[in-house]
């Protein structure tokens, strides 16, 4: 954030947590990272899918691999109570980013007939955190002895039809608060720059999500069932033309190279010709393609 | 009105197996008019029950049905079925959940089992005659601030300040993308007031009281 502040185009990384109580991999990613991305995200229970705590995940990463970490918070699984108090436990364990995130719907995890809570929006997380933060006190004004200090950010989605629709839910979270604001995965540019376009008037910093595609796998399911966002048809078939590729370090170098010629002009467009405040890379368990994309950028 | 949907034959056979005689009682009111749990549909449980349990070898002799214009109405109850029911040994009632428990209040030494799952207040579309859940009962109206479409019910994650980014071309990403997102409603709607200030105010988190069970009202409206 300080470096957002200052006016650096900045990188930030994704990490995920899954079912396990084994962190060494996510370290190890967020090692790698370093010195590339100025922060990573620790997902929250993405999708609704029960995984580990991303509070706990985000203080051992920090802890184990010096990264910072931008803890993602739903309020999907936990009212205010809980929020307030993970809130608290992050300040504890010297958490400096949240996330503050509505949350899939409790129905599309692995835990479909779970109690969706949903007590707070995203927007009234941000004022509950903007509370804690700005007047040491907690949702109903009681003081907290010695408040957290955090930066937080919330979610935009550029894909939003209708844009205007969002573009206006955006400014009462920038009212309440929002520091800055990171968007959903996009893969056209030009639906990046109307984005920030229209989001200029906010005065916020807006850093732009893209998802490099480890393999055809995962282009494959994106396209078919991350909802609202489709894989250009060209890159889905340059990426299943790779995964025909027989000798495995040539099919995983052609996969790269894709990578890099699709998001290369784009981070570097996104870089130099647009507000961006910088580029969240969603590329979870590829961190490898990470650094040579920001060489792209050139910045 | 309430609606609710009939459980499933087999499990009501397994409710009702141990009794010889059975009244089925229908209610006149919402599910009625909905033709979930009226006379006809009391009747025709009756009959179902009867006959699979024969077909199982089970001890239901007698199934007869009877309706109440409300069975949400203590007094109604009592008018319309007083005595009525004295030899039977149970008594299934195809009304909501109210329904159900105001009989169980006025037939203290009977059982009275349901016969429906009751499910939400809602009303019937013109065209596929479907059935849409349109308020909760939150205790806290906010159909002023939304153009009229409420948030706490049509919007699966009863956001305040919505939409949530789970919305596609419309669509809310519960249900498989066939519900319409209430929020873009909300803001299509406000947008043609000429309201969208509505739309822009940021919500403050909601005292959930209000909304908290087991409720109760003093007698009589407050007007
Ligand atoms: S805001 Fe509350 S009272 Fe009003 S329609 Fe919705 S659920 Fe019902
Ligand atoms: S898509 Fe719309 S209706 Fe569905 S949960 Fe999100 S805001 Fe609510």
């Amino acid at each position: 954030m300080k470096k957002i502040k200052e006016g650096k185009f900045v990188f930030t990384g994704e990490l995920e947590p899954e079912k396990t109580t084994d962190l060494t991999e996510l370290v190890e990613s967020a090692k790698k990272l370093l010195g590339h991305c100025v922060a990573c995200n620790v997902t929250d229970n993405p999708q609704s899918m029960a995984y580990m705590s991303s509070l706990v995940a985000s203080h051992i990463v920090q802890r184990d691999s010096g990264m910072e970490c931008v803890y993602q918070l739903r309020c999907s699984d936990r009212n205010s109570i809980a929020l307030t108090s993970d809130l608290l436990g992050a300040g504890a364990l010297g958490i400096r980013n949240v996330l503050a995130l509505t949350g899939d719907h409790t129905s599309l995890g692995d835990y479909p007939g779970s109690m969706p809570v949903f007590d707070l929006d995203s927007g009234q997380l941000v004022y509950l955190i903007r509370r804690m933060v700005d007047e040491g006190v907690d949702l109903n004004g009681k003081p907290i002895e010695h408040p957290p200090r955090f930066h937080v950010g919330v979610a935009g989605n550029p894909n939003a039809d209708p844009l205007d629709s969002e573009i206006l839910k955006l400014k009462r979270k920038v009212e309440a608060g929002a520091e800055f604001v990171q968007t959903q995965v996009i893969f056209d540019i030009e639906i990046a720059k109307t984005f920030l376009k229209e989001m200029e008037k906010y005065k916020v910093p807006v850093l732009i999500g893209i998802f490099p595609l480890k393999n055809y796998g995962t282009a494959d399911y994106f396209d078919k069932y991350i909802p609202g966002v489709h894989v250009p048809k060209d890159l889905l078939a340059k990426m299943k033309e790779a995964s025909e590729i027989g000798d495995k370090k040539k099919k995983m170098e052609r996969y790269d190279e894709i990578n890099l010629d699709y998001y290369g002009d784009f981070v570097h467009e996104i870089a130099h010709n647009t507000s961006a405040a910088g580029i969240h890379v969603m590329a979870v368990a590829y961190e490898r393609i990470t650094p040579p994309l920001i060489e792209c950028a050139k910045i | 009105m309430i609606t609710g949907e009939r459980k499933d034959l087999e499990e009501l056979m397994e409710i009702v197996k141990t009794y010889n005689s059975l009244a089925v009682v229908g209610c006149d009111g919402c599910v009625g008019i909905y033709q979930i749990g009226g006379f006809k549909e009391a009747e025709s449980l009756a009959s179902l029950l009867k006959m699979g349990d024969k077909i199982k070898n089970g001890v239901v002799q007698d199934a007869e049905a009877f309706t109440v214009i409300r069975q949400c109405d203590k007094e109604l109850i009592e008018k319309e079925l007083g005595g009525k029911l004295d030899k039977f040994e149970a008594i299934v009632s195809t009304a909501c959940g109210v329904g159900v428990q105001t009989m169980a209040a006025v037939f203290e030494d009977k059982v009275v089992y349901p016969a429906l799952n009751t499910l939400f207040m809602g009303a019937q579309d013109r065209e596929g005659a479907e059935l849409y859940e349109l308020c909760k009962g939150c205790g806290d109206c906010v159909l002023h601030l939304t153009g009229g479409i409420c948030p706490m019910t049509r919007c699966a994650k009863g956001l305040l300040n919505g939409p949530c980014g789970g919305a596609v071309d419309g669509k809310c990403e519960v249900g498989d993308y066939t519900n319409d997102c209430a929020w873009v409603l909300i803001y299509e709607k406000l947008k043609s007031m000429d309201r969208l200030d509505l739309y822009t105010t940021f919500r403050l988190p909601r005292d959930r009281r209000p909304s908290m069970s087991p409720r109760k009202l003093a007698g009589g409206a407050k007007y």
